[in-house]
């Protein structure tokens, strides 16, 4: 419980370039090697680690030189610099070791720190002592930056649970709560990470009750976490996992997944100057697959658009962006980048158990133009030699007219993704908070469309999942299985209380 | 103590450094040419190549005026050994066996201190 201070961290601002690009350079350079080390002298050993490995790079010739080289060739600072380190990124992406690939959070923490700097941004004043810090992300440096002695907590929207801070935050007892959403503007805030909920502007009930929480704490999830297989009504449920990447995987909860139900591909997207190449995004998808062994992996094409905007590949300017260009109809307008995640894909369903879903289908003629694609990709893919093939093909039922005429679709799985589908049914913006009382993705219309799809799976043998947050959400897993769901997806975090939930459940009634 | 076969010799980013840290215009007395030194040494660190034993091995290596490469024995490249980014994503399991190929006036005390760097498992003193 405390004040709420909200950070930002984007790097969005126009930077008009200087005279002296590279002086420019290397003043961000220093004033960045100055800060770390600064840091690095307060900190712990653990910390001080990545802190190092971050002062390292900025004194690495190997790196430097390439940015400076970019420079002399006219190249903006700033565009130089996140050129460079997103390269390394890349590779760092494409490394078999995980760790390696963990590396790539320090260092993009560095080329936002250094980008932050060209940009003449003064250094955030500090949280007082016991705020909530409410952000879009939260990088591993900042966390640092920040006086925890006396309490507080954090609320990313997005972030990650494998994320360096959220390790840095485990470490020192701090509470962090990731992928929530958008945050609406608050003065106090309430943060269970035990419950995994935060409460902005809370009652005086709600105060009591989390008193009460505090003084008897439950377990820890990873520590109640329950091998058993969780069923419900005497059919097997399976409880999966949604991820950004193979670094989400280093979650302690991962293993106990029955699978990966939504794999993201947004965040390979985000960041960089053009779209990952098939290489790059290949990797990322090997490292899933290989990861999950016979376990099913299904990955979501890129879901551009709306409030995820990918520089140089979503429209600009939309006035509605939620109901413009993203997810499937911006992939389908942008055939080269929706190509390469296609062969990358095709390629990768020979490792394993894959599974492919378009997002945002609207349409059913939609859906057959991308397997078409899709079919045309591995043909051109085996024409050349390449082993690939053509995965299960299916997808993410969010929009209202795709729920009402399911039957339509050709897909061979749907996946239900509430977030959106509340957004569209509700007709109230996901990032607004101001109508999240609305927002209801438990209320009768929302649940009325679940039912609709669950009904036509059971009736046409085609699997149906629901990947939205409320199949974490231990207080509506059981709602959700009595609407006919077996197989929810949720992220790795919420998957001991949610399986916790439905054992629960289960015993009671074999007691009854 | 196996030299590794000079063909093999190319560090990939040697020649496209900063200016600042390219090759010394050392006065060309006699025994100032390239010198050559070469070595090999098996890594004990239990966690292969982490964080902080990169930092240390990239922070040492800069100490010599040489040119240093570092490879795992069997690796295919060569790696600048001053480049943190690169030693970083080498591939070093725990018990692998690190050579290195050092060419210039201190090639020598630079493979040494190296070895000893790997052989001490990373031990503050090296640092």
């Amino acid at each position: 419980m405390g004040p709420v201070v909200r950070l930002s961290f984007a790097n969005a601002g126009e930077r008009r370039p200087s005279r002296d690009e590279a002086g420019a350079l290397r003043a961000a350079l220093a004033r960045a090697a100055r800060d770390l080390a600064a840091l690095a002298a307060q900190t712990d050993e653990q910390a001080a680690e990545f802190l190092e490995f971050q002062l390292a790079l900025i004194d690495d010739d190997a790196v430097i030189g390439p940015a400076l080289g970019r420079v002399a060739d006219g190249v903006a600072a700033d565009l130089a610099w996140r050129h460079v380190m997103d390269e390394l990124i890349s590779d760092y992406g494409a490394n078999p070791s995980e760790y390696v690939q963990a590396r790539r959070l320090d260092v993009a923490d560095l080329r936002d720190r250094v980008v932050g700097a060209l940009q003449g941004q003064a250094a955030a004043a500090a949280p007082p002592p016991g705020a909530i810090v409410v952000a879009d992300d939260l990088p591993p440096s900042r966390f640092l930056e920040i006086d925890w002695s006396a309490g507080g907590g954090v609320a990313l929207s997005r972030g990650s649970a494998a994320s360096h801070s959220a390790m840095l935050a485990r470490a020192r007892g701090v509470p962090m709560l990731v992928q929530l959403g958008a945050l609406p503007q608050a003065g106090q805030a309430l943060l269970d990470a035990e419950q995994g909920f935060v409460e902005l502007d809370p009652s005086d009930a709600q105060l009591r009750a989390f008193a009460l929480r505090r003084a008897a704490p439950a377990a820890r999830n990873e520590e109640r976490f329950d091998a058993r297989r969780a069923t419900y009504r005497g059919d097997a449920v399976r409880l999966m996992i949604n991820i950004e990447g193979p670094e989400s995987l280093s979650h302690p909860a991962a293993q106990f997944a029955d699978g990966v139900g939504l794999m993201r591909t947004e965040l390979l997207f985000e960041g960089r100057d053009q779209a990952p190449d098939e290489e790059t995004q290949f990797a990322a998808y090997a490292a899933v697959l290989r990861w999950a062994g016979e376990r099913p992996v299904t990955i979501r094409t890129l879901d551009a658009g709306g409030d995820k905007t990918i520089r140089g590949l979503s429209e600009p300017g939309e006035l509605n962006p939620f109901l413009g260009l993203r997810g499937l109809r911006l992939s389908l307008r942008r055939p080269d980048v929706f190509t390469a995640q296609l062969r990358a894909l095709a390629r990768a369903a020979i490792i394993g158990n894959l599974k492919v879903m378009f997002p945002m289908v609207t349409a059913p003629h939609e859906f057959v133009a991308a397997r078409t694609l899709f079919h045309r990709t591995v043909e051109a893919l085996r024409e050349a030699g390449t082993a690939a093939r053509v995965p299960e093909l299916g997808m993410m039922v969010e929009v209202p007219a795709a729920a009402l005429t399911i039957a339509d679709f050709p897909a061979t799985f749907f996946s239900i993704g509430t977030n959106d589908l509340t957004q569209y049914v509700m007709a109230c913006d996901r990032t607004n908070g101001a109508v999240s009382d609305l927002f209801d993705p438990m209320g009768a219309a929302v649940l009325e469309l679940v039912r609709r799809v669950v009904d036509h799976g059971r009736a046409s043998g085609k699997a149906v999942s629901l990947c939205g947050d409320v199949a974490g959400d231990p207080r509506h897993v059981l709602a959700l299985l009595n609407c006919g769901l077996r197989e929810l997806s949720m992220s790795p975090s919420s998957l001991a209380a949610a399986k916790g939930a439905i054992l629960a459940s289960s015993s009671e009634t074999r007691l009854v | 103590m196996s030299a590794p076969p000079q063909k093999n010799f190319r560090p990939a980013d040697m020649d496209r450094k900063a200016p600042n840290s390219a090759k010394p215009q050392t006065p060309s007395g006699p025994h100032s040419a390239e010198d050559k030194a070469g070595g090999s040494v098996k890594l004990v660190h239990a966690v292969g190549m982490h964080a902080r034993p990169a930092v240390k091995l990239t922070k040492l290596a800069k100490r010599f005026r040489s040119k240093i490469a570092i490879r795992v024995v069997g690796a295919e490249d060569w790696i600048d050994a001053k480049s943190v980014a690169k030693v970083m994503a080498m591939r070093a399991p725990c018990d692998s066996t690190i050579e290195f190929v050092a060419t210039g006036a201190d090639a020598r005390p630079a493979v040494e201190a190296l070895q000893a760097l790997i052989a001490s498992d990373f031990s503050d003193s090296e640092g």
